[in-house]
């Protein structure tokens, strides 16, 4: 089924929420703290200014708690009597000429007394850093596994390393936008780009201290999340809300780019060092492994983000003796957040390089000590789950090893590496996986709904607050609920995600939506049809049977109904981090092929093969798209995408200066789908969006290093890294 | 006009003054010149037996679309084809970007080698100035406020050598973090202009000389010494002076090598 | 309504679309706000403001540009074609090789593809890739876009079709 939006997105059409005509909205506009941590003293408005035309919002003017609701509440609406940040919010303003407000948000200044930031996140804070706890860690997690210590007693083979990953911006082409107003009925309404409508409410509902019928958030079409917009939309729809209930006007707020990049969420850097045991066949006896991530200022998902990345850090290998501590610790720093695989990228980097070192030390071949240590049914994870899913991974492994000619490559690599003058070839491999939906028991406590709703003219309505990012969701959902019913997909719709008319089927993250939404659809039609007395009725048929049902049911609707059930068999203890932490999971094998130019130490990637398994494939282009889009991202978290920190602030928020990946800068990315239905998931389905973030970062960086014979063991991998690599090995 | 308000400043493509234009107070209450709509006749390209005269108003486009530039002067084409992205080029102007005189400039070193004069007329009287005399510090040239670039004059000469290189962090869409332009006459020798190395485009006269000598040029380490005599490259957003020279050595050297210039057969 | 403008103001004509449009316009405008605060055409978006990630590619004159970084004083005389000038049906190869997501770079990525459509004259030195490397795209990883203009070219080579009129 091609693309359900895609002539709206071609022609465009397609309305975002900075195209919707400006009405009678008040622009809004954010007062921001420059520096990194002080005590607020005052904020002063210069007199100069004629202040009455502007709406202005201070944290006096707050009517509940100063806090934004994510896990916990530590992380001010607007910054009262501290700041923790460059950028953070402190004032907000609003004004019906944009430039007028531009010009005024210089205006205000804030007077604020410094205090001593923490700014490195691998080091321990000094008394005077300290603003939480006693050492500024966040969350401390632990998986255990085994006896880790016994096992190094007399191993063979003993290896350390140390990886560090840098954060990413998310560089959704439409930046962060929302408009809010209250409405007629004295309903505060927010609509907006945004991953996560039920997450805005939740946000609203805590600061606003309403009932959630009093507050109304409804997505537009969103050009781009990437986990960018799971979580910072509740800041946005908060500012824009208090302004418009204070104006008592509708109150837009559209962040140019450069504040989007410097104010908003990334993805958490993180260092891990691993020591791991193998015997002298190279079976890995033991792998003891530390992560530390840089939360920023607030907590926001850190807990989350850790948690996943521990889970998945000891990678998708059998081995019986597993230690992984992680912590996630405050910086000054502009808050991270969610992005795309949440904290699987970073410990899959490091834990795919680490296979790689593990193998170099020991002679043996990267490919052979993965296959011999790759997860077979049976074998159980870091966490004790066994896995029995029927999934071949060798073969996913045997695919891509084939696909890639990675052998071949190898050996003409290293001929053309001794004679080229200027360049250096290698090739990189990277076996990874990924556990689709929510950790643990987190699919239980979101415990989504969906409705499957039959209307008077037969035709049929779907209800979730699931939204379309471009990862195909209106699509997919078009063909699970068009084929469980067999209907054609013409007289069907999918409502709007408007929190007054959809249940809460969950945030459109974590790989979750074709999978766990996808089936509960599934089961939400069976439940239609169940209500209007049509169990086998299709097509016409079936339309026929809603009409009827609802001429007897006058003022009544047939509304389709499911709520999350967790597969049988999966148990998880949050205590312990033991269990079935997801389940299923997804596994893939990635291959690198790059090419350094020795003049300029640059690296680009010659070719790529992805191969994963991913259930069923519910749409072949849908699914290829993503694969091809979550490695180009990937590519450039590798190669190019370097965060500059100045004091906690991003130095280089503008687009010329942090580069992501044009056209001309990646190759044809080769996708390859073996598939295993999964029972659980909406068409046989599991998560897939996340998955190809993990794996080509490493596959790269092993790349590198087979072409270098260097350990590149840092993202970026930048021309001026490698440089310094080569440098500084040269004059070892 | 311009001679009656000197603050006002003239646009071309805009590509350069309109960055940022929302955020940017300053730029937009300042008072501005539109040049745009002396295209077609200011954008004219002249062919005479002695020189290439590009009017005020040409674009990169115009160049990489223009095939007697590619037999000609394909150093132009290099350069004209790495600004930006298509929808940068078919809007700069050549005339801008040498007004505009960024350090990382693409199109004035490239000119510059080719030993290009801009014409400047005024209200006055006209004058022209070899480009590469032009520059007078940190984003100054010898443009007076009075002043419009007419056209560039670029001399008809037979550089057999021709070559641009540059390096940014993509292969699109990147500002030069080093580049280097380079011609050769037989007559008039070397021409060598940096690019993102100084904070003005200057000629290396030092690696100029080196290259008119016949001291044996074996690695990119042999250039190392004039280099750094014409040339303090620094550290900024973009990339690293330690980068920046090596890569700055290395591009050139292995450039001469490709083409079977200056440098010792016998270098590995 | 969007407010008129309050500065002195200029005239200026020209030809969006194929109709001749005669305006008063604030001089500080681009050529993108025009389009979007007061033509109501949106198609163009404002994805940097700084001519790097092309979302607001227009045609100018037949050739692709930014219209951030394009004064809208400068757009007179001139014609401007927007994504919402194109046949939909010019846009079918790009429908179904997955050249749009999220669609937030797709008006940009659809004027510049359909310009290289009708002039693959630009193709004898350069490659799409090359040509669409002003087009930043987060979601398709560009090979859905890349693909999608190359079958273009390539049914109008076999069918010897003219390429749609824009």
């Amino acid at each position: 089924m091609l693309r359900i939006e895609g002539l709206a997105k071609l022609t465009g059409a397609e309305r975002y929420v900075d195209d919707e005509p400006i009405g009678d909205a008040l622009w809004g506009m954010t007062v921001r703290s420059n520096a990194a941590r002080g005590v607020i003293r005052s904020i002063e408005f210069d007199p100069a200014v004629d202040w009455s035309g502007f709406t202005i919002v201070t944290p006096d003017d707050l009517p509940g708690p100063n806090a934004v609701h994510h896990i916990e509440c530590d992380q001010p609406i607007l910054a009262a009597t501290e700041t923790r940040h460059i950028g953070e919010a402190l004032v907000l303003l609003a004004h019906e000429d944009r430039d007028t407000l531009r010009d005024a948000v210089r205006r205000v200044r804030v007077k604020i007394d410094p205090l001593p930031p923490a700014l490195d996140f691998r080091e321990p804070p000094t008394a005077e850093q300290v603003q939480r706890g006693r050492d500024n860690v966040f969350t401390e997690l632990c998986i255990d596994k085994g006896d880790v210590d016994a096992a190094f007693e007399g191993a063979a083979h003993i290896v350390e390393g140390v990886y560090e990953t840098g954060a990413q911006e998310h560089l959704y082409i439409e930046p962060q936008g929302m408009i809010a107003w209250v409405d007629d009925a004295g309903v505060v309404c927010c609509k907006g780009s945004m991953q996560c409508p039920y997450y805005v409410v939740a946000a609203l509902t805590h600061a606003l201290e309403r009932t959630p019928d009093r507050v109304r958030v409804i997505q537009t079409p969103t050009g781009g999340g990437f986990g960018g917009k799971e979580d910072y939309p509740s800041v946005l729809a908060l500012h824009a809300a208090l302004l418009a209930m204070k104006a008592n006007r509708p109150v837009r707020i559209i962040y140019d780019r450069d504040e989007d990049m410097l104010a908003t969420t990334k993805r958490h850097p993180c260092l891990t060092r691993h020591r791991t045991a193998v015997d002298a066949n190279g079976k890995l006896l033991a792998q003891d492994i530390d992560v530390v991530m840089d939360g920023g200022a607030y907590l926001t998902l850190s807990p989350v983000v850790l948690s996943r990345g521990i889970i998945h850090g000891a990678g998708p290998y059998a081995c019986p003796n597993v230690r992984i501590r992680g912590r996630a610790v405050l910086t000054n720093t502009t808050p991270f957040g969610a992005f795309r695989g949440f904290g699987a990228p970073q410990t899959h980097f490091a834990n795919e390089r680490h296979m790689d070192a593990v193998a170099g030390a020991i002679g043996m071949d990267p490919v052979e000590i993965r296959r011999i240590n790759i997860i077979r049914d049976g074998d159980s994870t870091a966490t004790g789950q066994v896995i029995n899913d029927g999934t071949d991974r060798v073969a996913i492994l045997d695919s891509a090893i084939e696909r890639s000619r990675y052998h071949d490559l190898l050996r003409e690599h290293e001929s053309f590496n001794a004679t080229s003058p200027d360049k250096r070839r290698g090739v990189g491999l990277a076996f990874f996986h990924h556990g689709a939906g929510f950790t643990g028991a987190g699919e239980v406590y979101l415990s989504s709904i969906v409705h499957v709703v039959g209307r008077p003219d037969g035709s049929v309505e779907v209800r979730a607050a699931s939204t379309e990012m471009g990862q195909g969701k209106e699509t997919v959902f078009t063909q699970i609920v068009s084929s469980r019913l067999g209907i054609d997909p013409a007289r069907m719709t999918i409502a709007t995600p408007d929190s007054a008319r959809v249940p809460d089927s969950g945030p459109t993250v974590a790989s979750r939506t074709t999978m766990v939404v996808g089936r509960l659809l599934e089961r939400a039609c069976d439940d239609l049809r169940t209500i209007i007395g049509a169990e086998n009725a299709q097509g016409d048929a079936l339309h026929t049977a809603i009409s009827r049902w609802c001429e007897s049911n006058p003022g009544a609707e047939p509304v389709g109904q499911a709520q999350y059930q967790p597969p049988p068999g999966v148990h998880w203890d949050d205590k312990t981090y033991k269990g079935d932490a997801y389940g299923t999971y997804t596994w893939a094998a990635y291959i690198a092929d790059i090419e350094i130019d020795l003049r300029t130490f640059t690296a680009s990637v010659r070719a790529f093969t992805a191969v994963q398994e991913v259930g069923a494939v519910v749409n072949p282009t849908l699914a290829s798209g993503q694969v091809q889009g979550g490695v180009v991202q990937a590519i450039g978290w590798a190669l190019m995408e370097d965060c500059l920190w100045q004091d906690g602030a991003m130095a280089n928020s503008q687009l010329t200066n942090y580069i992501i990946p044009t056209s001309d800068d990646v190759p044809h990315i080769d996708v390859v789908f073996v598939e295993n239905p999964y029972e659980y998931g909406g068409k046989g389905s599991k998560g897939l969006g996340e998955l190809p973030m993990d794996g080509p970062a490493p596959a790269i960086a092993n790349a590198i290093s087979n072409a270098l014979r260097l350990d590149a063991n840092r993202i970026p991998l930048t021309p001026e890294r490698i440089f310094s690599l080569i440098n500084n090995a040269q004059t070892a | 006009m311009l001679a009656g308000d000197p603050a006002l400043t003239p646009i071309a493509g805009g590509t350069d003054l309109l960055v940022h234009w929302p955020g940017n107070t300053d730029a937009r209450t300042r008072d501005y010149l539109d040049l745009s709509r002396l295209r077609p006749s200011q954008s004219e390209i002249r062919w005479d037996d002695d020189a290439v005269t590009l009017g005020a108003m040409t674009t990169y486009w115009d160049v990489v679309t223009d095939k007697r530039f590619r037999e000609h002067f394909p150093i132009l084409i290099d350069a004209a084809r790495q600004v930006g992205a298509v929808q940068i080029q078919t809007r700069g102007t050549w005339a801008g970007n040498i007004c505009n005189a960024s350090p990382v400039a693409d199109g004035v070193p490239v000119l510059m080698a080719l030993g290009a004069s801009v014409e400047l007329r005024s209200a006055a009287g006209a004058e022209s100035i070899p480009l590469d005399r032009f520059y007078t510090g940190y984003r100054q040239t010898r443009r007076q406020p009075d002043q419009l670039v007419t056209s560039i004059t670029i001399p008809r000469h037979q550089r057999t050598t021709q070559f641009f290189e540059k390096v940014g962090s993509r292969r699109a869409q990147a500002i030069t973090k080093v580049g280097v332009a380079v011609t050769h006459h037989n007559e008039t020798g070397w021409r060598v202009v940096a690019n993102a190395m100084a904070p003005v485009i200057i000629r290396c006269a030092n690696v100029e000389t080196l290259l008119s000598s016949i001291s044996p040029i074996r690695t990119p380490d042999d250039l190392l010494p004039a280099i750094d005599a014409d040339m303090t490259p620094i550290t900024d957003i973009r990339s690293t002076a330690p980068y920046r020279r090596t890569v700055f050595a290395q591009i050139l050297f292995h450039a001469l090598r490709q083409r079977n210039l200056r440098v010792s057969v016998d270098a590995r | 309504m969007p407010k008129p403008p309050e500065q002195p103001t200029t005239s200026i004509t020209c030809t969006i679309n194929g109709q001749s449009v005669t305006m008063d316009i604030d001089p500080a405008w681009r050529l993108l706000d025009l389009l979007r605060d007061h033509l109501g055409l949106t198609g163009a978006k404002e994805g940097c403001g700084e001519g790097e990630c092309g979302a607001c590619t227009v045609r100018i004159d037949g050739l692709p540009a930014n219209s951030c970084l394009v004064l809208a004083v400068q757009a007179h005389g001139r014609d401007i074609d927007t994504v919402e000038s194109l046949d939909p049906e010019s846009l079918d190869h790009l429908h179904g090789s997955g050249a749009t997501q999220c669609g937030a770079c797709t008006p940009g990525v659809v004027m510049t593809a359909d310009w290289i459509r009708n002039n693959p004259e630009t193709l004898e030195h350069d490659t799409i890739r090359s040509l669409m490397a002003g087009n930043l795209c987060r979601c398709t990883g560009y090979d859905g876009i890349i693909d999608g203009v190359r079958l273009s070219i390539e049914r109008d080579a076999n069918t010897g079709a003219k390429p749609c009129a824009s």
